[in-house]
């Protein structure tokens, strides 16, 4: 029978939640690294049991650990992320030139193809690739030597380059977002990049439709349909159907268009979904009511769910890093909150139940579907 | 050999379960000989305690011993000698900050 195993990335350290395909009952394990930032976790599409944990702290750094046996054991990696050549300065809050400066690996992305290949999105936003299973890491710096580096500006939570999506059938093609310069794709592998932003308004820059300093919370793609891109926005649910090049509004009847994730569904490449959260000034749901949104038509059409989901008095965050979904049928929805909650609907969204309502606040989740 | 007490959370990165470390340094006991053998002897601790691209101590870490703050002096200056002859350790701090 399939299983599932949920990598939750907190404030305090690293759980793993596992469960038959029923998704009924739970079994948490953690937390790892307590004490620590998790960042991000995420396992190896080719050996599920190989697991990159992001663990931070504003005391002592980057440490980068790697599980072999799924979340049991752990050993440390390199945390050495050393900037290709001198690498200059980006814009700082005030708008004065500030050097480049390692702070922390926000996202691991591993190859869809390669065991020993992962990504690292980091801050100060920059791209890190192994191929040695995270022993070394090397910058692509193709994207942060992009002519408009120098303008690029942290958004409220730093310049983070917090998404990495790789086309599955086309791995020199990878997509990232960084907040707040935007979204890049590099068409060779990572060595050269382009911003594709265009259709992406942002009022809160002196020119709304410039080519970079929009603050792209989250991208997502169907791995079978890989032309077509969603994107959560600062504000604004975004679509393109041609790989970046154009992206047109798809915010439709949402209640507001402010929010952190996005996600596809397994299976239903225009069913989507997102978390409204009240605005900038007011990270919590409207109305202290926790709804996820679903698309089943790309976008611009969106219904409420909230079966399971707390009706009144709540007000919690759902982070850009912290939604998934299992490749079961029917699909499962997961999503942690920044009140320590993971919510799972085993259904397609039709109906959620927590499956941890006590963790420290959940920075990330991801899926994996295990035979 | 010089007594370096780490903090709860680089003792578990660096797998002892003793408040204190031992190193033993060639030549002249300074901050640096110190951290340069502590990682050295735990290279799980690398970049935790010194930036890893410029050496620079990180901005939360704090080095005590005979009850002064030894953080902001040169790490080249040579350590007490309190400490050199193993009488005293030499502490790595984490400030109190945050929650």
């Amino acid at each position: 029978m399939s299983k599932v195993r949920v990598l939750v990335g907190t404030h305090k350290g690293a759980f793993v939640l596992t469960a038959d395909g029923m998704r009924r009952d739970w079994r948490i394990e953690g937390p790892h690294f307590a004490g620590w930032d998790v960042y991000h976790l995420k396992g190896s599409p080719v050996d599920p049991n190989r697991i990159y944990a992001s663990q931070s702290s504003s005391w002592f750094g980057q440490v980068v650990q790697r599980s072999d046996d799924g979340g049991i054991t752990w050993q440390q990696m390199s945390n050495a992320f050393a900037y290709d050549g001198k690498p200059g300065t980006h814009q700082w809050y005030d708008g004065t030139p500030h050097p480049w400066e390692f702070a922390r690996v926000w996202h691991f992305e591993p190859d869809p193809h390669d065991a020993q290949t992962v990504y690292a999105g980091v801050e100060d936003a920059a791209l890190f690739r192994s191929r040695d299973g995270g022993a070394s890491w090397h910058e692509l710096a193709g994207l942060r030597d992009h002519e408009t580096g120098s303008q690029w500006q942290p958004g409220a939570g730093g310049m983070c380059l917090h998404t990495i999506v790789i086309d599955p059938g086309d791995p020199q093609r990878i997509y990232t977002a960084i907040s707040a310069a935007g979204a890049f794709r590099s068409d060779d592998g990572g060595e050269h990049w382009k911003p594709i932003n265009r259709g992406l308004h942002s009022e809160q820059l002196p020119d709304p439709d410039r080519t970079v300093g929009h603050c792209v919370h989250r991208i997502a793609m169907h791995p079978a349909r890989s032309q077509v891109l969603y994107m959560q926005k600062h504000w604004d649910v975004m679509r393109s159907d041609d790989a970046g090049e154009h992206w047109r509004e798809v915010s439709g009847n949402l209640p507001t268009d402010f929010g952190f994730p996005i996600e596809v569904h397994a299976h239903e490449p225009e069913t989507i979904y997102v978390v409204p959260i009240t605005s900038d000034s007011y990270h919590y749901p409207p109305d202290g009511m926790l709804r996820v949104y679903r698309s089943r038509t790309g976008g611009d059409e969106w219904e409420a769910l909230g079966r399971g989901l707390p009706e009144r008095h709540c007000y919690v965050n759902v982070l850009r890093d912290a939604m998934a979904t299992d490749a079961l049928d029917p699909c499962g929805i997961y999503f942690g909150t920044t009140g320590g909650q993971v919510y799972v609907s085993p259904d397609g969204g039709d109906h959620w139940q927590a499956i941890a309502e006590h963790l420290p606040s959940v920075l990330s989740v991801e899926v994996q579907t295990l035979a | 050999m010089i007594r370096v007490v780490l903090p709860a959370h680089l003792r578990t990165l660096a797998h002892v379960g003793e408040r204190e470390v031992v190193v033993a340094i060639e030549g002249e006991a300074t901050l640096l000989a110190v951290l340069d053998a502590l990682e050295a002897r735990f290279p799980q601790l690398r970049g935790t305690i010194r930036d890893r691209a410029s050496g620079a101590r990180r901005p939360y870490v704090r080095y005590f011993a005979c009850k002064r703050d030894l953080s902001h002096v040169s790490p080249e200056t040579p350590l007490p000698n309190e400490v050199c002859e193993g009488r005293e350790p030499l502490l790595i701090v984490g400030a109190m900050a945050g929650g």
